[in-house]
């Protein structure tokens, strides 16, 4: 039993994270074609911003939880600014996205590298997340139970934000036919800066978790862009609920995987899984079901 | 003469390297009704597309209400009066009857109103927009544009490609808009007989240039006819 327990529970939290990492991408590349390389540096900047926080509220408890929306609105900052100097020139141009973001990314590593160091700070996790709980003789620790509790939140406050709310459906119209959308009066300008404001600000909550289970470190990000992308892309491009269902499963195949052989090769066994699944079905798990013509 | 309400003067447009349109110009006076007719690829669409300031001009200039809007954002021409349904039937496809009308005004009399227009739309409300058919797509398209409450409504060919018995539900509302006397309409149809019937000018598009106007109604026939086959 404890065979399929641990590695099912740990990956579940492993599939959380990379759920974090990938919703931002979900908006920016699913819903707006950028391929926003420099996604992962976000989630860096998600990170330090939860160490910064600890620096000022000395306080765990307290500061872990004002480090979520702190990281949430440094991070969506730092995408606004990325969205307005550069992005902005480059939609509908999706491989120039790429390589500009790369450059971007580079230079924000780099910028932590000079203002933190290389070597990475610890973020203390608070003491009511120290413990764990029984789960059929798992001892499953509080941290990856917060990580996915972090993820389900995220997750329905995105969902009912673009379901339920005015701003949701502006976003949703835009992503779907743009000239449409602004024959309805929707300013399509603004809703891509706020879009990609949220996206980014995504990432720093994933963030969040990450410093609270590896720290931070300025080349953090480069760790989880690449499987962020392809829970994006087998998920179904710019499908929630594909997202949701790629991230655990890649999480708990890799924790399987890592159980039956090592971490790098669970790793390596997972991705050409995804790959092969990609070339079988290039739309991901889930597609848009129209009549036509729309 | 009626103040204007929407002219293009002197418009040049195209698409890339390809101009499509060449010193058009076109006045749609205030409550008036106007037809654009010509034959496929005449360039209709791209002078709707210019009107509405999806397509920049070449040259030339686009006036609303007397006042430049040449440079004005599609969404900026809307919030002034300009609805557009555009040819295709296009809706947002994984979005809802309701959620597509919702985009425009959420409010419930304004829907209701809508609605009232569009009775078939009353049970495909929770449906995605994207598995209605052709006919209620079209119809949700006219709702939909209604509801930004315009002053000037664009019409592009709303009866392409629509099976026979809702044609004539469509027809029947766009000739109840353009008399209602609020509502200027600006229709682009290759039904000659139908675009004449419900507007009281015209004008003929033939590769770009503008080849004939004039007064609408069904007299009117035989004169676009000939303008047409120029």
């Amino acid at each position: 039993m404890d065979a399929l327990t641990t590695p099912f529970l740990t990956g579940t939290a492993i599939g959380a994270i990379l759920f974090l990492a990938a919703l931002g991408l979900t908006l920016t590349f699913g819903q707006m074609g950028v391929i926003n390389m420099a996604n992962g540096e976000f989630l860096m900047a998600g990170a330090y911003a939860t160490y910064l926080t600890q620096q000022v509220i000395h306080s765990t408890g307290i500061s872990i939880v004002v480090a979520v929306p702190v990281a949430f609105v440094v991070t969506g900052t730092l995408g606004l600014l990325l969205e307005v100097s550069i992005i902005q020139w480059m939609y509908r141009r999706p491989l120039d996205t790429l390589l500009v973001t790369v450059g971007v990314s580079m230079v924000l590593q780099q910028l932590a590298r000079d203002v933190f160091g290389a070597q990475g700070d610890p973020v203390r996790p608070p003491s009511w997340m120290r413990g764990s709980i029984d789960v059929f003789g798992y001892h499953w620790p509080h941290r990856q139970l917060f990580t996915i509790v972090l993820a389900v939140t995220a997750l329905a406050a995105l969902t009912a934000l673009l379901k339920r709310s005015a701003f949701g459906r502006r976003i949703r119209a835009t992503v779907q036919n743009r000239d449409l959308a602004e024959t309805m009066g929707v300013s399509t300008r603004s809703v891509d800066r706020l879009t990609f404001f949220l996206g980014s600000g995504l990432a720093g909550v994933g963030g969040v978790a990450i410093a609270l289970i590896s720290g931070t470190n300025p080349t953090l990000g480069a760790t989880y862009i690449i499987p962020a992308f392809l829970v994006v892309v087998a998920g179904g491009v710019g499908q929630l609920k594909g997202t949701v269902i790629a991230a655990w499963t890649v999480g708990v195949v890799t924790a399987f995987l890592t159980d039956w052989t090592s971490g790098s090769m669970a790793q390596v066994l997972t991705f050409a899984a995804v790959v092969v699944f990609l070339q079988i079905r290039p739309q991901g798990l889930f597609t848009v079901r129209t009549r036509g013509l729309a | 003469m009626a103040e204007a309400m929407l002219e293009l003067v002197g418009v040049t447009a195209g698409y890339g390297r390809t101009m499509v349109l060449f010193d058009v110009d076109v006045s749609i006076p205030v409550g008036g009704a106007a037809a654009v007719m010509g034959h496929n690829g005449a360039g209709k669409t791209t002078l709707l597309r210019v009107a509405i300031g999806l397509l920049p001009v070449r040259s030339g200039t686009v006036l609303l209400d007397g006042e430049d809007v040449t440079k004005l954002a599609p969404n900026r021409r809307v919030k002034r009066g300009l609805g557009y349904v555009p040819q295709g039937q296009l809706c947002f496809p994984q979005m809802t009857t309701l959620e597509n009308l919702q985009l425009a005004s959420t409010t419930k009399s304004a829907i209701d109103d809508v609605l009232d227009t569009f009775p078939a739309l009353t049970d495909l409300l929770p449906r995605p927009a994207g598995l209605l058919s052709g006919g209620q797509r079209q119809q949700l398209a006219i709702a939909r544009t209604l509801l930004t409450q315009p002053r000037l409504l664009i019409l592009d060919e709303p009866t392409e490609g629509i099976q026979p018995n809702v044609v004539a539900e469509i027809e029947q509302v766009i000739v109840d808009l353009t008399h209602r006397g609020d509502l200027t309409v600006l229709l682009v149809e290759q039904h000659v007989g139908f675009a004449l019937r419900s507007t009281d000018s015209y004008y003929v598009l033939e590769s770009g240039r503008i080849t004939g106007s004039g007064e609408g109604g069904t007299g009117a026939l035989d004169e676009v006819r000939a303008a047409m086959a120029v």
